[in-house]
Order: structure tokens, then C-alpha cells, then sequence
């Protein structure tokens, strides 16, 4: 097969569209946490944008794809070398392009966990490590032919385990191993900017559309549907959160409309090239309703995971992998499978229950581990002073809003 | 000379200044505070998780009159900024001991 134009160009335009949500993302969190921490918010997802694309054309991408074996590639693309087109439609390095903006944002998301007490060079530290050591090997497993999750048959057409359970599950390690903010439970700590989250869940929702219909690698209708059931499963997410956040606790909020929008595009992200009919409404309306449920998690364990990271990653993506196994449908895509509801038995939904299960099991182990020797080398968190006085000011000596 | 110093709800700040300049007063300033009173403050919920707010945010109105007006402008501020309901705010004058205005070097009454 020869190089398509119409493929490569929705490709390349994806890779924009994904990397356009990492400042998304930095906007959502960056409203929700407080005003003298929000620089240091906004930092921490932006640096990614650098310090992960360095790594990634540097190493990380030759981990994750080169090679033969299931469990990780090899160095043989170093600083993105001895690449050559494989006889697809899109050039090797559209594909390269297109996961380097994966490879940003996934461990960004693991900020919001964190928030407003992680030092900044252990945090560079932390996802430098874990790109490398987490991403990359789980993102071969899923991705790559060769990876063994995607060789046992389990499907994650845009990552709802390669990115949002192993992000969700670094950041419970995190939080376990960082702990709580100081005040957490005894002061209140509302969201200081509302307007610049719902500016970044626009972001998000329109970035979202490349994250998954990009996925498909080609401008098919395989894409136009993932990108009709990213937006519907994003619309049923918000209709659901809101609605029990109305019932539950008497208000229809931004935040929740917000929050139940991002909930249902995370749940459709393992689904979206697979699925088709009433399918992306149904797992978008179940993501919202779960997530906000999910939300009373972190105060039955007492963990400060600050803006609710368990609840709508890790959560919102087990509720994606596993629902992919009643409705995938090979009638959408034939380079898929069938799920329990479309005649396809239970094997598939036993494939994602795996797919799920390890890759919590290994994100959770390996970034405990990475954390706790951070934080017994040079420290997780900064000093009580500095939390006290706001990151914005103690690390980076500015101040987001002057008096 | 009196300062006269209100607190009131911020909605409420047009109102006033209008009410104010219809008596001829030549200036104000106004401040954005926080506080609470009898009204106390109000509860905010994010995600499910409420939040006492306790202080909420008022219009701190200052300004410095002759003392032969003062119980007019007090009167004017009551009148135009009462809505009524709990957490109208507060009004209260204070003696100036000396007013001066920086670009003439004027003092007193002149410097109003």
C-alpha cells in the first residue's frame, strides 16, 4: 500500500488536536485548585509538553514500538533513527508524531492527584521515570502488534487502559506514598476559577475528537464514528453526572457538567472505533452516573487525590475497558470483535477484565515504588511554609493574579 | 468633616453612587471586601462535597462630607441600598480630623 494523503493529513492533524489538550487539561485543573497554587498547576502540564516529548523521541518511543517482544521494544530507534515506512497509509513518522502527544499528556493527568504540595524537580523526576519505565512498556502491550494485550485479543482503541486506568493508578500510588494536603478535611479548599476549567473541558472535549478518531490512523468511517460516539458519549456523561449531582445534592453545576463531560469522553476512549448504535450513549451515561459515585471514594480512604484523578481516570477508564466487552461489534469494525451483547460470548469481556488488571497491577506497583524512592532521596512534597504560601510563589516566585 | 464609611451588597453600588451624586457629593471610593454579618455566610458544593463559605463578598463605599450634609448622604445610602433582606450591610461616620487635596495643596472643606 502506498502513502495515502487523506490519512496522513487526518493524522497529522490529530497529533495537533491531542496536543492541544494537554493546555486543556492544564486549564481544568488549574481552575479547581486554589489561587496561589495555580501556576504551579498549570507548569506541571505544560513542562510536560517538554520534558515528555524530549524523552520520547529520545527513548521512549523506541521502548514502546521497535522491535519484536511482548513486554517491551528495544533501543533501535533511538532519537526517532532508523525508521522506515512499513507499507502503511500514513508515514511512520505521522504515527511517531501522533503518540508523542499520548506520551505527554497521559502522565499529566497524574497532576491533579497531586495537587498544590508536589515539588516541581521531584515531579520532573517522577515523570520522566515513569514515562519510560510505566508508559512505554504498557503502551507497547496494548498497542504494538507484538505487545502481548494486544496478541492475547483485547481491544483499547484510544487507551482507556494504556492511559486513564495507568494514570489513575499512578496517581492513588502517588497520593499514597505524598499524602494529604495540609488543611485537607478541616479547610475548605473550593475551586478558585470555575470559568477556566469549563474553558478547559472545551479544550479537552474538542482535542478528544483526534484522541480517538485519530486512533483510527486512517480518515475512514471508522474515524467518523469514533468521533460520533466520542461527542455522544461526552453529551450522555455530562446529562448523567448532572443529573444526579441535582438529585443527590439539589444543583445542576458547571463543575459537573464539566466533570460528567470528561468522564463519559474517558470511558469511550477504550471504545470508540469499536462500538456504534446506542453504545456510546449508554457507556457515557454509565461513566457519569459511576464517576460520580466514585467520588466518595478518596473520603472513605481518607486519600487527598485533590481533583479527583480515581474517580474519573481510573474509574471512568475500568468502566470504558470493561463495557467494551458487552458491546464492541465487529459490524463497526471487523478488525474488532464481537462482545457479549453482539453474539460474542464472554471471551472478550474476560480479555479486557485482564487487560484492566494488569495494567493497574503494574502501573500501581511501579509507581510506588519510583515515588517512595523520590521521596526517600530528594523529597516528594515541599516544605509546610512553602504549601502554606502557595507553590505559585514558594517554587516558581511568581504570582498568577497581581494585587 | 465626616467619613462616611458603608458596607453594602455589591449590586447595590450604582444605585448608591447615583443617589449620591443627586446630592451633589463630588467623590467616592469603593472597595472590593469580604465579611459577613447577622447574614453569615452561604454554602457552595463542588462535586458533591459542600463548602462553607463564610465570607462573602460586600462593596466597602468611602467617602468625606461636610458635616451639615452628612445625615442626608447617611439617609440617601440607607434608602438606595436596602433591599430589605438580611445582609444589606452596614453605614457608619466617623470624625476627620484633616483632608487634604494632594494636586493644590488644599485643606479643609476646600479639599472636599
Amino acid at each position: 500500500m502506498s502513502i495515502d494523503s487523506g490519512d496522513t493529513a487526518w493524522v497529522l492533524i490529530s497529533a495537533a488536536l491531542v496536543l492541544f489538550m494537554t493546555p486543556g487539561l492544564a486549564f481544568f485543573y488549574g481552575g479547581m485548585v486554589r489561587s496561589r497554587h495555580v501556576l504551579a498547576m498549570l507548569m506541571q502540564n505544560i513542562f510536560a509538553m517538554g520534558i515528555i516529548s524530549v524523552l520520547w523521541s529520545a527513548i521512549g518511543y523506541s521502548l514502546a514500538f521497535g522491535g519484536s517482544g511482548p513486554i517491551i521494544g528495544d533501543f533501535s530507534h533511538l532519537f526517532l533513527g532508523g525508521l522506515s515506512d512499513d507499507g502503511s497509509a500514513i508515514p511512520m513518522m505521522a504515527f511517531v508524531a501522533f503518540q508523542m502527544m499520548f506520551a505527554v499528556i497521559t502522565p499529566a493527568l497524574i497532576t491533579g492527584a497531586t495537587a498544590d504540595r508536589l515539588r516541581f524537580g521531584s515531579y520532573a523526576v517522577l515523570i520522566a521515570v515513569w514515562s519510560i519505565l510505566v508508559y512505554a512498556p504498557v503502551a507497547r502491550w496494548v498497542w504494538n502488534s507484538e505487545g502481548w494485550i494486544y496478541s492475547m485479543g483485547a481491544l483499547d482503541f484510544a487507551g482507556g487502559a494504556a492511559i486513564h486506568i495507568n494514570a489513575g493508578m499512578a496517581a492513588l500510588a502517588v497520593v499514597m506514598v505524598i499524602g494529604n494536603r495540609r488543611g485537607h478535611g478541616t479547610e475548605p479548599m473550593p475551586p478558585h476559577n470555575l470559568p477556566l476549567t469549563v474553558l478547559g473541558t472545551g479544550i479537552l472535549w474538542f482535542g478528544w475528537i483526534g484522541f480517538n478518531a485519530g486512533s483510527a490512523l486512517a480518515a475512514n468511517g471508522i474515524a467518523a464514528q469514533a468521533v460520533v460516539n466520542t461527542h455522544l458519549a461526552a453529551a450522555s456523561g455530562m446529562l448523567a453526572w448532572l443529573l444526579i449531582e441535582w438529585r443527590r445534592a439539589g444543583h445542576a453545576t458547571t463543575l459537573g457538567a464539566a466533570s460528567g463531560a470528561v468522564a463519559g469522553l474517558v470511558a469511550v476512549t477504550p471504545c470508540a472505533g469499536f462500538i456504534g448504535g446506542a453504545s456510546p450513549l449508554a457507556i457515557g451515561a454509565i461513566a457519569g452516573f459511576v464517576c460520580y459515585l466514585a467520588l466518595g471514594i478518596k473520603a472513605k480512604f481518607n486519600l487527598d487525590d485533590s481533583l479527583d484523578v480515581i474517580a474519573v481516570h481510573l474509574v471512568g477508564g475500568i468502566v470504558g475497558t470493561l463495557l467494551l466487552g458487552f458491546v464492541a461489534d465487529t459490524g463497526i469494525n471487523p478488525d474488532g470483535a464481537d462482545g457479549l451483547l453482539f453474539g460474542g460470548g464472554i471471551e472478550l469481556l474476560k480479555d479486557q477484565a485482564v487487560a484492566a488488571g494488569a495494567v493497574m497491577v503494574y502501573s500501581f506497583a511501579l509507581t510506588w515504588l519510583i515515588a517512595f524512592a523520590i521521596s526517600r532521596t530528594i523529597g516528594l512534597r515541599v516544605d509546610e511554609q512553602a504549601e502554606r504560601s502557595g507553590l505559585d510563589q514558594s517554587v516558581h516566585a511568581e504570582s498568577a493574579y497581581q494585587a | 468633616m465626616k467619613l462616611v464609611t458603608a458596607v453594602i451588597k455589591p449590586f447595590k453600588l450604582d444605585e448608591v453612587k447615583d443617589a449620591l451624586k443627586s446630592l451633589g457629593v463630588a467623590g467616592m471610593t469603593a472597595t472590593e471586601v469580604r465579611g459577613f454579618g447577622r447574614q453569615g455566610g452561604h454554602t457552595e458544593t463542588y462535586r458533591g462535597a459542600e463548602y462553607q463559605i463564610d465570607f462573602i463578598p460586600k462593596v466597602e463605599l468611602q467617602l468625606v462630607v461636610d458635616a451639615e450634609i452628612v445625615d442626608q448622604v447617611v439617609d440617601a445610602i440607607q434608602s438606595s441600598a436596602a433591599t430589605g433582606q438580611i445582609g444589606d450591610g452596614k453605614i457608619w461616620v466617623t470624625e476627620v480630623e484633616r483632608l487634604v487635596r494632594i494636586r493644590t495643596g488644599e485643606e479643609g472643606s476646600e479639599a472636599i
